[in-house]
């Protein structure tokens, strides 16, 4: 009872009076809830935002350096004697000499020149590991394109092993005792000869964006990852996108509103949520097993991200459809149109940017899967570039899963470069996705 | 104009549909199988690629019991030519086989790998024999006092080192490993816990006794938190016993040798001999109690339509790759001793049809 008689008073034709105690304190709590709703707002912000600036910074640490490759340069002498003289063999005689050729025992001879006293199987196999495996196919790709090389001495940039280039790197702490490092101390003695000779340099490393998968850390490249995902992404574009959009626009347009189609509806929205792995189950009992497509390849792989993208395309394109005013359908109907010209004259442009938006999203999504690809055969190591869709191939996301499995320790930064190239090719994405809303939004 | 880029996509799709409808004639080795024989599979796919006019294989990584069955499924161009096994073949696997009609098989064995157990470096220095290891991570241990059997088996109740012995430190016990999927696992239960639960004469005579309950009892790994399944990935292992120091984890060898500067392997014994530490030699010459060999298994009757099977299968046993100096030795492959791999060199060449014995 006193409480209401309170109130009464409060509002009376009693001026209230902001100044009282009573009313001070009201005016109080009301600004702290309010500072305390915001906070807690922001707070929710600031650790988002420090969740992912941790990931990202974690990632960019560790991955910055994965652009990155030592070198050394060496004095190389094509030796005539070895390769074969390209004046007097015809071209396929040089090409196949040079082919056979050994060329450890190019490396070999300069690396000689260098340190004259290391000698014995051991320390001389010791020394040609400074030097990647790669430098061989490196030295004779460089001998075929330019046959004149041969009978010169020409300084040559070979890539250094993975362990070496760790070094120079700061990824191996040298300064433990030599029993727990990997890189022992007559290495670490060479390498320094080298540097003081101004041999070693880090320079960014192209190979990673252009080469295709290796096992050495430092030939290892992303490109056959990139095209293998552009291609399944191509597949799963092509199938998904005419289905979902036709799909979308029967059940949203043509469709009677029934159980069956009720039914329907929902399953649709379930299967949006199915886990992907799933999807690779069927994707093997279905083209691998009856309709005995090949493995590993590309157009295996769109095909079960097209079915894993499809509910995602279905139902932002009847979200979009929907949205279409229907007086425009009225409008059109009105001037004479037939129901398919309606729809296609009309309803699927005006509801073309959130479909296009949906379908971005699905394929951003089908860009970062791997599990539905472990099942048909795509998680495999390949060094050759697909050329088509029929070729083996792996993605970007299988790539990252196949080198952060890896025992080398230089596959930790290739891992997290690896993490940056898939991102900037979701945030590419997105970026269209969100450009093509702006650009083509419509205002009723 | 939008109607036009709707025709564009339909145009596009038929094309890639026409495109699509050619499947190419194999041409290249596949080979499918073990993850822990993959890294050698590839490097020596790798060079392979690099030093002949073959193409390079292609190698998936799908355990070894999911490699083998691919493998068994049947000839032809849509089956794998080659399998990798972290074990050997067992009977069931070449039944299948041979209902599917791969009735000729090559056995390769083209070296060995140890399971280690490893722990930060700064971890307490310790050493376990198989006994240990059966009495730490075993879901079920005979009774205190008793040497098991049927009756006398009790739930693992251990929960620090020196509860199972008391030689070893008052530290809890926690163990990272890989799952029941993983061939490193099978291989973990099979030689280390059922290696210690051996020891217990109860265990040996229910063997004989009843096979399937000695099974159960001697290879079942306890699940109340203290082993803890760490997935596939020995990488993440590795990491963990990093940040752990409390924790022991168990991977391959390979894994160890790119890892010397930052963890320590705790030397196994198994019988009363001394403990010995998993190195190099010692897993060679067999003192290192937990190791196993590893195979490759080739299709006779692909041999001359797939183009460089037996090349690529002899690469795999030859002196370059899986001799002592070779350079799947590098990466932490156990090498055979030299008459033995001359032997499956023999058979890659004469392509010997393999027998179980």
């Amino acid at each position: 009872m006193t409480d209401r008689s309170k109130i009464t008073t409060v509002n009376s034709s009693v001026p209230t009076d902001w100044k009282s105690d009573a009313m001070q304190a009201r005016i109080g709590r009301r600004y702290r809830r309010e500072r305390i709703f915001r906070s807690l707002g922001l707070a929710a912000v600031v650790i988002s935002v420090l969740f992912l600036v941790f990931l990202l910074g974690n990632i960019v640490k560790n991955g910055a350096y994965g652009f990155m490759q030592t070198s050394v340069s060496l004095d190389v002498t094509f030796n005539a004697d070895l390769l074969g003289d390209p004046s007097v063999l015809s071209a396929e005689e040089f090409t196949e000499k040079v082919r056979k050729t050994n060329m450890l025992r190019l490396i070999q001879a300069s690396m000689r020149d260098l340190f004259p006293d290391v000698k014995g199987r051991r320390d001389t196999r010791a020394l040609l590991r400074l030097v990647s495996t790669g430098a061989r196919a490196q030295l004779r790709d460089m001998i075929l394109a330019n046959p004149s090389l041969v009978g010169n001495t020409e300084r040559v940039e070979l890539l250094t092993s993975d362990d070496i280039d760790q070094v120079i790197k700061g990824n191996i702490d040298i300064t433990l005792a030599e029993a727990n490092r990997k890189v022992k101390d007559k290495e670490l003695s060479w390498l320094k000869t080298l540097q003081d000779d101004d041999r070693i340099s880090l320079d960014f490393h192209s190979q990673f964006l252009t080469g295709g998968d290796s096992r050495e850390p430092e030939l290892a490249g992303v490109w056959g990852a990139i095209v293998g995902s552009a291609l399944t992404l191509m597949v799963t574009l092509v199938t998904a996108f005419p289905i979902g959009l036709f799909a979308a626009v029967y059940l949203e347009e043509f469709a009677p509103k029934n159980r069956f189609t009720d039914i329907i509806e929902i399953n649709i929205n379930n299967l949006a949520a199915v886990p992907s792995i799933v999807f690779g189950l069927l994707g093997l009992a279905v083209f691998l097993s009856v309709m005995g497509m090949p493995r590993s390849a590309p157009i295996v792989g769109g095909l079960t991200l097209a079915l894993l993208t499809l509910p995602t395309v279905i139902i932002a394109s009847r979200a979009s459809i929907a949205a279409v005013p229907p007086s425009i359908r009225d409008a059109a109907r009105g001037l004479g149109a037939s129901p398919m010209q309606v729809v296609f004259h009309h309803v699927i442009p005006l509801a073309m940017p959130g479909i296009m938006t949906g379908t971005i999203i699905g394929m951003a999504r089908a860009l970062g899967e791997s599990a539905p690809l472990l099942m048909i055969g795509m998680v495999a190591f390949i060094v050759d570039i697909p050329g088509s869709i029929n070729d083996a191939a792996t993605v970007l996301p299988v790539q990252i899963y196949l080198w952060a499995d890896s025992p080398e320790r230089a596959f930790v930064e290739k891992t997290s470069a690896a993490i940056m190239v898939l991102l900037f090719f979701l945030i590419a994405m997105n970026g269209v996705a969100i450009w093509l809303r702006q650009k083509f939004e419509q205002k009723w | 104009m939008r109607r036009f880029s709707i025709r564009k996509i339909f145009a596009i799709a038929a094309l890639v549909g026409i495109s699509g409808t050619g499947v190419s004639a194999q041409d290249q080795i596949r080979v499918v199988g073990s993850s822990t024989v993959f890294p050698f599979a590839t490097a020596a796919a790798e060079e392979f690629g690099n030093t002949t006019d073959f193409k390079t294989p292609i190698i998936e990584s799908t355990g070894t019991g999911g490699g083998l069955k691919l493998f068994c499924a049947g000839l032809g161009s849509t089956h794998p030519d080659i399998a990798n096994a972290s074990r050997r073949v067992k009977q069931s696997e070449l039944d299948l086989c041979r209902k599917n009609g791969v009735d000729e098989v090559v056995e390769i064995k083209i070296g060995f790998d140890g399971i280690v157990l490893a722990a930060s470096k700064n971890a307490a220095p310790m050493q376990f024999s198989l006994r240990d290891l059966y009495l730490a991570l075993a879901a079920q241990i005979p009774a205190p006092g008793t040497e098991g059997g049927a009756g006398n088996m009790i739930a693992n109740p251990h929960k620090t080192w020196n509860q199972v012995n008391s030689n070893l430190p008052d530290l809890e016990i926690q163990v990272l490993g890989p799952p029941p999927t993983s061939g490193t696992r099978d291989a973990f239960n099979e030689l280390a816990i059922e290696g210690g639960c051996k020891t217990f004469a109860g265990m040996k005579a229910l063997k004989k006794s009843d096979g399937n309950a000695y099974k159960a009892y001697c290879r079942g790994i306890r699940e109340d938190g203290v082993f803890v399944e760490a997935g596939e990935n020995d990488n993440l292992i590795v990491q963990k016993i990093q940040a752990n120091e409390q924790a022991v984890g168990i991977f391959g060898f390979s894994f160890l040798e790119q890892n010397e500067d930052v963890i320590q392997a705790y030397p196994i014994s198994k019988d009363n001999k001394a403990a010995q530490a998993p190195t190099f030699d010692a897993i060679s010459d067999g003192g290192y109690p937990i190791s196993r060999s590893l195979f490759v298994y080739g299709k006779k009757a692909h041999v001359g339509i797939v183009p460089g099977l037996q090349e690529f299968m002899a690469e795999m046993v030859s002196e370059n790759a899986a001799g002592d100096l070779g350079y799947l030795t590098d990466r932490g492959l156990i090498p055979l001793p030299e008459g033995e791999r001359t032997q499956y060199q023999n058979a890659v060449e004469q392509l010997i049809n393999m027998t179980l014995d």
